[in-house]
C-alpha cells in the first residue's frame, strides 16, 4: 500500500500517546509534514533567512526566488493561467474573507449571495458580514440526507440579481465533493461569481482552476502536508484587478505620498507587510513531496481506505455514518446511538486515537442532522488499514464502556 | 458533616486502586450515571457553563448551612467529571468552597483535563463552583 512506503516520510507517526502508538486519524483539521517540509524551514533559517522582494543583498535575492518558486509551483499545480493570479494568505479562512471583503465596494441592497448548508463557519460568517454590510441578501443551497447539495434548488435560487455563489469542494464533516464545474458554470450564466474553499479538496484531488472555470479558490498549506499560517487565494485576472485591496501596508504599494498611495499591481496588491516566507518556501517542499507520491496515487489510496474503514465502522452495532454522498472523500463522520461524541473521543483519546469531535464549525449540517456533534476520522495518504483497524477495536472497547 | 480535605482523601484513596485508564473511566462513567438528578428547571441557559463541547449546567442555592449543589451533562463523562467535582464541594460553605483549590484531580491524575486546551470544560465547571462561593460569600456579608 501506499502508505507503507510513505510512512517513514512523517517523524511524527512513530510516536506513542497515552503509552500507545499514535493513530492520527484527525486529518481534515490538519495534515502531518514529512521531514522535506521540516527540512525546509530548518535550511532556510540556517541558509538565508532575508526579507523578501526589497533587499538587494545575496541572501534576499535568494529567498525571493525561492518564495517566488513556490508560487509558481502553485500556479502549476492548480494550473493557473497566470503565476500572479496565486496570491499569498495566511489561510483558506484569511483567502476567504479578503473575497468577501473586497465585494463590499461590488454589492447593491437587494443583490444576493448563494451559500451551501455544507459550509465550514470560515465560508459562511464571512458572507453574513457582507450581507450585513451591504444589504444584500443570503440565500442556501440546502443538502439532503446524503449530505449531497440540492441542484434543483440551486438552480431555482440562481437568477439576475445573484452576485456571488459561495460554497467549498468538498464537506469538511462529511466529505462530500460537490460537483464544482456544473455549478460554477451555471452560476456564470447568470453573471455571478464563484467562490470556492478547497480547502478540503486540495490534499486528496488534483484541482485544475481552469478546466473547473471557478473566478475564486481558496486553500490552507497545513491541510495538505505543509505548515500552518499560510494559504493561497487564486482569482481570476479580472476579478482580482476589481476587487480593492484587502490590507494597506508594505509590499502592497506602487507609490506613498502623505494623503494618499497608488497601489502594485497583483499579486502584491493584496499581500501587504512581510509575508510568512518561512512557509511559502515550506509549502514548496510539500507540494514537491505531493507530486512525487503523485496526487493521483493519495486518491486511489484513500478512496480504497474509505471504502474499508466505512465497512469497519458500518459493521459495528449502534455506529451511525453521515454523509453517504455518492461522491465522497476522504472523511468518516459517525456517532454512537444515544452516547454523546464527545464522551466517545475521550476514550478513543486514551487508546492513542485521535480523532475530531464536535461541530468541526459546521453547525448548520449538525442541526439539519439533529445531532450536538459526530466523531470525525479524516484520512491522508500515510493512513494504513491498521490505522482503521485500531479504531474500530478502540470504538468497541469505547461502547462497551459507555453502554 | 466532613471536611472538603477528607473527602478529598477518600477520592484519592479511591483512585490508587485503578491500575489503568480504563478502570479509571468506568468509574468515572458510574459516578456519572449516580449522579442525582437535575431538577427540569434548573436546566436552563443560565446555569449552562460555556466552553464545554457537550452541555453542562450547574445550578445552586445556599440553604443557610452550606451551598446546594446540582448538576447535569448530556455526556457521561462530562457527567461523572462534575459528579466528583460536587463530591467534594456538596454542602460546604461559601467560605470553603470560593477558596478551594480542586488540588485533588492532580492526585488522580486528571489534571490534563483542567487544561485550557480541552474541550471538556473542567476549567470552566471549576471556576464555575467557585464563583458560587464567592457569590454567596459576598451575600452573607
Amino acid at each position: 500500500m501506499l502508505s507503507d512506503q510513505i510512512r517513514a516520510d512523517f517523524p511524527i507517526l512513530t510516536r506513542q500517546v497515552h503509552g500507545k502508538p499514535l493513530v492520527y486519524l484527525d486529518n481534515a483539521a490538519t495534515t502531518q509534514k514529512p521531514q522535506a517540509v521540516i527540512d525546509a524551514i530548518v535550511h532556510f533559517y540556517s541558509h538565508y533567512n532575508s526579507n523578501v522582494h526589497r533587499g538587494v543583498h545575496q541572501l534576499s535575492q535568494e529567498a525571493t526566488d525561492a518564495f517566488e518558486a513556490v508560487r509558481t509551483q502553485l500556479q502549476g499545480h492548480l494550473n493557473a493561467a497566470h503565476v500572479h493570479e496565486v496570491i499569498f494568505t495566511k489561510g483558506t479562512t484569511d483567502s476567504l474573507n479578503l473575497v468577501a471583503h473586497g465585494f463590499r465596494s461590488l454589492l447593491q441592497p437587494g443583490d444576493e449571495i448563494i451559500v451551501s448548508q455544507l459550509e465550514h463557519h470560515s465560508n459562511l460568517v464571512p458572507w453574513h458580514m457582507l450581507a450585513e454590510r451591504t444589504g444584500a441578501l443570503l440565500r442556501y443551497i440546502p443538502m439532503n440526507g446524503q449530505g449531497e447539495l440540492d441542484q434543483s434548488v440551486y438552480e431555482s435560487l440562481l437568477n439576475a440579481r445573484t452576485k456571488v455563489v459561495a460554497f467549498n469542494h468538498i464537506s469538511n464533516a462529511l466529505g462530500t465533493i460537490n460537483p464544482v464545474k456544473e455549478m460554477a458554470a451555471k452560476a456564470h450564466a447568470v453573471g455571478a461569481a464563484v467562490v470556492v474553499d478547497g480547502a478540503q479538496a486540495l490534499p486528496h484531488a488534483a484541482v485544475d482552476v481552469q478546466d473547473l472555470d471557478v473566478d475564486f479558490y481558496s486553500g490552507s498549506a497545513h491541510k495538505m502536508y505543509g505548515p500552518t499560517g499560510v494559504g493561497l487565494l487564486y482569482g481570476k485576472t479580472e476579478w482580482l484587478e476589481k476587487l480593492p485591496p484587502y490590507q494597506g501596508g508594505g509590499e502592497m504599494i506602487q507609490d506613498v505620498e502623505m494623503t494618499s498611495s497608488t497601489y502594485a499591481g497583483l499579486p502584491h496588491k493584496f499581500e501587504a507587510g512581510t509575508p510568512n516566507i518561512e512557509a511559502v518556501i515550506a509549502w514548496g517542499a510539500a507540494l514537491t513531496w505531493m507530486q512525487q507520491v503523485g496526487v493521483a496515487n493519495i486518491q486511489a489510496h484513500e478512496d480504497e481506505l474509505l471504502a474499508y474503514g466505512t465497512a469497519l465502522l458500518e459493521a459495528i452495532p449502534g455506529v451511525k455514518i453521515y454523509g453517504k454522498a455518492q461522491q465522497k472523500a476522504a472523511v468518516l463522520s459517525f456517532n454512537v446511538t444515544g452516547v454523546h461524541p464527545y464522551d466517545v473521543g475521550t476514550l478513543l483519546d486514551q487508546m492513542g486515537i485521535a480523532v475530531r469531535t464536535g461541530q468541526h464549525c459546521t453547525q448548520p449540517i449538525m442541526d439539519c442532522f439533529g445531532v450536538p456533534g459526530t466523531i470525525r476520522a479524516s484520512l491522508a495518504a500515510y493512513t494504513s488499514k491498521e490505522d482503521l483497524d485500531h479504531l474500530a477495536r478502540a470504538l468497541e472497547r469505547a461502547i462497551a464502556l459507555l453502554a | 458533616m466532613e471536611s472538603i480535605a477528607a473527602r478529598e482523601a477518600d477520592i484519592i484513596e479511591e483512585f490508587s486502586f485503578f491500575e489503568d485508564w480504563m478502570e479509571k473511566y468506568e468509574h468515572i462513567i458510574a459516578l456519572g450515571k449516580e449522579l442525582a438528578p437535575m431538577s427540569e428547571a434548573h436546566k436552563v441557559d443560565d446555569n449552562k457553563i460555556k466552553g464545554c463541547q457537550s452541555q453542562v449546567w450547574v445550578h445552586a442555592q445556599d440553604s443557610g448551612e452550606g451551598i446546594a449543589f446540582e448538576a447535569d451533562s448530556d455526556a457521561i463523562i462530562t457527567r461523572g467529571m462534575v459528579a466528583l467535582l460536587l463530591r467534594v464541594v456538596q454542602g460546604q460553605t461559601p467560605a470553603a468552597i470560593a477558596q478551594y483549590d480542586f488540588s485533588f484531580l492532580e492526585k488522580i491524575g486528571l489534571t490534563a483535563h483542567l487544561s485550557p486546551s480541552r474541550a471538556n470544560g473542567l476549567l470552566s465547571m471549576v471556576k464555575q463552583i467557585r464563583l458560587y462561593g464567592v457569590a454567596f460569600q459576598a451575600k452573607r456579608g
